[in-house]
């Protein structure tokens, strides 16, 4: 049965625009990815960055004697619930500091409740009409304003929305951090130089292998229960301590290091090596000298991307106990303290609708030192590529 | 004193001694040297050798006496663990001394030292390993002491309320007894990761293709690092993510259909965790695609084909095991995914079809045995582990074929580079 040209280019357009709707079908689907990137950002930023601004209030203090009990008696009543209850709780403190302030009158800003500043950002509140009346008034006399939270960025967890802020958790982040790298970087370097240039090709190497690229994908929460079971239980490491989430995170890390490691050795080529073999170096000299030092940048991109991976972890770090409350701000391995990401845990689970834009903005910063760590790795990586 | 300060204190004295091995082993070995003899190494390398053997078997001693301790409970006091472990690290020094000896290969013996502490290092990575499996299996199996394993596979329902009852002694005085059926949490487990793999699949696979085959060089090199973005932000974000936006999202738009959700559906974390997941696979199945040999492309379009059939019959068959294997690996990473189901999903064992339902996963109730007050010995908190060890078991199995997979596409094609 013989067809028609006209049939055979009509079958054959067809069958054109059957590859042409692939290509725009996979377009979409890699515009679609583009656009949930996008959506995400933007809901984050959104979200977020009303958090950088907190209500304040201008009040006027009057330090009388019933403001040493009880420090709400300095303020006027009409706005004194208008004002944070953790600056409230410090003035019978201010007081006993310095007893010449008392009888004197002062006119400040102070730190407006987490009620107050969610009206004025229009979001959900539990104002009543009168409070809105008396922060409308008082915003036309420019005595109530939102400016830039700094109380956000210098203050530990609090139980208050408006009081609360990322510092503690930012310093539980460096120090695990810290342990993080301290165990995982030399551990995953001397592996990989192991493995690179050591290591005969035996049942042993290749287990170790095998082992490695099995590690990588292990879920992280099962870091955790080794964490709990062996650091914790075992060895007796205080729960939530920043040593026990780093020492947790170090071995997640590990995997990734070694990967990048190895492939920055392998990257350096035989000729070096052939070079310095040449001129009687032992294979350890070879490598100390010579293989590692042009290897440093690429293993330095890889542990920084491993260090960021480690960073926005959470799950092993709940189970290791560091979703703990922590006001104080302090830098300490051993007792309790949580890191960004957790904090960030804790707050999506307070019931207070003030919180969701601080857990926003606490992602925010978050977002940022790891795009920034990236970053560096690939402004590392572009700098100190070698092309050989 | 404490143990930090003892700690102190041995660090301190080893520091000097080692440096005094350093010194003492250098002047040696120089004073030979001056004397005319020649020697199988440098003054350097004797010195350094006299600073392994201070070091090393004085930090092995302290070390493993330290473990031992811990392990069997034995009461060293601590002041004899540490005058014992500088007695050997002055031997150790005496012994470093004494071989600065011309006809001694001091960097060999380096290098061997040297060579033992890497080997130490690479196994670290086992002891993970069964450091992983050990606490898992050893907990999980006092866990199944106390509740069947059958029942643990089979059964429909999930209600571990009572355990800490039996925990504290007062068993007979619950009400109902504890129940660890872990099939809801299995269903709920399997049917986000479907949600999931029905997002990030089509998705990632597509985006693959058009990076591999259709897009010009400067949006490859854009979009690729682009998407890889996706994959660096972390879940507990997603969580956020899909609990505040994703899921009143879904909920309104059942409402549409009228349908009624609720705001703990599965539908949203599935759909977050696809979108986590498209990276994993669009990047795996674009470089499995990149390393399909053009001799194929060339044939099939000889032979007439268009580029769209060359792709569907040719070069997507090719790389099919790559894809799987991604794929695969894609699934071991949904099942496993802790933060986002934990803040999105529910916390109720529910064993059901509906998507716009809440239901549970077995992260989450790993997450909520093992956060709560209870006592370490309790049956809810040791069936953390039972359900960590199903999960390792899985995700394990299915990492193992990938890499099987990707081994065989591998061997088929002669590709080094993946």
């Amino acid at each position: 049965m013989s067809q028609s040209f006209d049939e055979i280019s009509a079958q054959l357009q067809r069958r054109h625009r059957k590859s042409a709707r692939l290509k725009w079908l996979s377009m979409g689907a890699l515009g679609l990815a583009g656009l949930f990137l996008v959506l995400f950002f933007a809901d984050m930023l959104s979200k977020g960055l009303p958090a950088f601004q907190q209500a304040q209030i201008r009040v006027e203090l009057d330090y009388n004697e019933d403001a040493t009990r009880m420090g709400r008696a300095a303020l006027d009543p009409e706005v004194s619930r208008l004002v944070s209850r953790t600056f409230e709780r410090l003035i019978p403190g201010m007081l006993a500091d310095d007893p010449e302030l008392l009888g004197t009158t002062e006119t400040r800003w102070v730190l407006a409740n987490a009620q107050v500043d969610q009206y004025l950002k229009g979001h959900t509140h539990r104002l009543n009409a009168a409070q809105q009346a008396t922060v409308d008034r008082l915003a036309e006399e420019g005595n109530v304003a939102l400016k830039f939270n700094t109380t956000f960025f210098t203050s530990g967890d609090s139980k208050m929305a408006e009081a609360s802020g990322i510092l503690a958790a930012a310093l539980g982040t460096v120090m695990t951090m810290l342990v993080t790298l301290a165990i995982a970087f030399p551990i995953g370097v001397m592996t990989a130089v192991y493995l690179e240039e050591f290591a005969p090709d035996n049942r042993l190497t290749q287990i170790i292998e095998i082992n490695i690229n099995n590690l990588a994908a292990i879920p992280s929460i099962l870091f955790g229960l080794l964490g709990l079971a062996i650091f914790i239980s075992f060895f007796g490491v205080p729960r939530s301590s920043p040593l026990v989430g780093g020492m947790t995170l170090a071995l997640m890390t590990l995997p990734v290091i070694i990967i990048a490691t190895r492939t920055a050795l392998r990257s350096v080529p035989d000729s070096i090596r052939h070079a310095a073999f040449g001129v009687g170096c032992s294979r350890w000299q070879v490598v100390r000298d010579h293989v590692l030092p042009l290897a440093m940048p690429g293993i330095m991109t890889g542990s920084i991307i491993g260090l960021a991976q480690a960073m926005g972890e959470t799950a092993p770090l709940i189970i290791v106990g560091m979703v703990a409350f922590i006001p104080d701000v302090s830098a300490t391995f051993t007792n309790a303290a949580t890191v960004l990401p957790a904090q960030i845990f804790t707050w999506a689970g307070e019931p207070d609708k003030a919180f969701v834009e601080k857990t926003a903005g606490g992602i925010l910063v978050l977002l940022a030192i790891l795009i920034f760590l990236n970053a560096t790795a690939v402004v590392l990586r572009k700098k100190f590529e070698r092309r050989w | 004193m404490q143990t930090d300060q003892l700690l102190a204190l041995f660090s301190g004295v080893l520091l000097l001694l080692g440096l005094i091995a350093f010194f003492l082993g250098r002047a040696k070995a120089a004073r030979v040297r001056a004397g005319g003899t020649a020697m199988f190494a440098q003054p350097d390398q004797y010195a350094w050798f006299a600073v392994l053997t201070t070091a090393g078997p004085a930090i092995l001693v302290g070390g493993l006496s330290a473990f031992l301790m811990l392990l069997l409970g034995a009461e060293i006091p601590p002041l004899y663990l540490l005058a014992g472990s500088l007695a050997v690290a002055a031997l150790g020094l005496a012994v470093g001394v004494r071989q600065v000896k011309p006809d001694f290969h001091a960097r060999q013996a380096i290098e061997r030292v040297i060579r033992w502490i890497l080997v130490g290092a690479a196994l670290i990575s086992i002891f993970t390993t069964f450091g992983i499996l050990f606490s898992i299996i050893f907990e999980a199996l006092r866990f199944f002491q106390m509740h069947s394993f059958w029942d643990f596979i089979t059964g429909t329902v999930w209600n571990p309320g009572a355990s800490f009852l039996a925990a504290a002694g007062r068993a007979d005085e619950g009400a109902s007894a504890a129940q660890f059926g872990s099939v809801p949490l299995f269903a709920g487990t399997f049917m986000i990761t479907a949600i999931a793999m029905l997002v990030a699949i089509p998705v990632g696979l597509l985006a693959a293709i058009y990076m591999a085959e259709f897009a010009p060089k400067r949006v490859r090199t854009l979009a690729k690092p682009t998407l890889e973005v996706l994959a660096g932000i972390p879940t507990v974000v997603y969580g956020f993510f899909a609990a505040i936006t994703v899921a009143p999202l879904i909920v309104d738009l059942a409402g549409v259909f009228g349908l009624d959700a609720s705001f703990n559906n599965a539908v949203a974390p599935g759909v977050v965790m696809g979108i986590m997941i498209i990276p994993f696979i669009s990047s795996l199945s674009d470089d499995v695609i990149n390393s399909v040999p053009d001799s194929m492309r060339q044939g099939s379009l000889a032979l007439g084909m268009t580029k769209g059939e060359t792709i569907r019959d040719v070069v997507i068959p090719a790389a099919l095991p790559g894809i799987i294997s991604a794929s695969l690996l894609a699934v071991s990473r949904a099942l496993g995914e802790t933060m986002i189901v934990v803040m999105a999903a529910g916390m109720r064992p529910n064993l059901t079809a509906n998507p716009l339902e809440d239901m549970t996963t077995v992260t989450v109730r790993i997450v909520a045995a093992l956060t709560g007050d209870l006592e370490f010995e309790s049956a809810e908190t040791l069936s953390a582990f039972a359900l960590g060890l199903v999960l390792f078991a899985v995700t394990l199995t299915l990492n193992l074929v990938s890499v099987l997979m990707i081994r065989r596409f591998r061997e088929k094609y002669r590709v080094n580079n993946l």
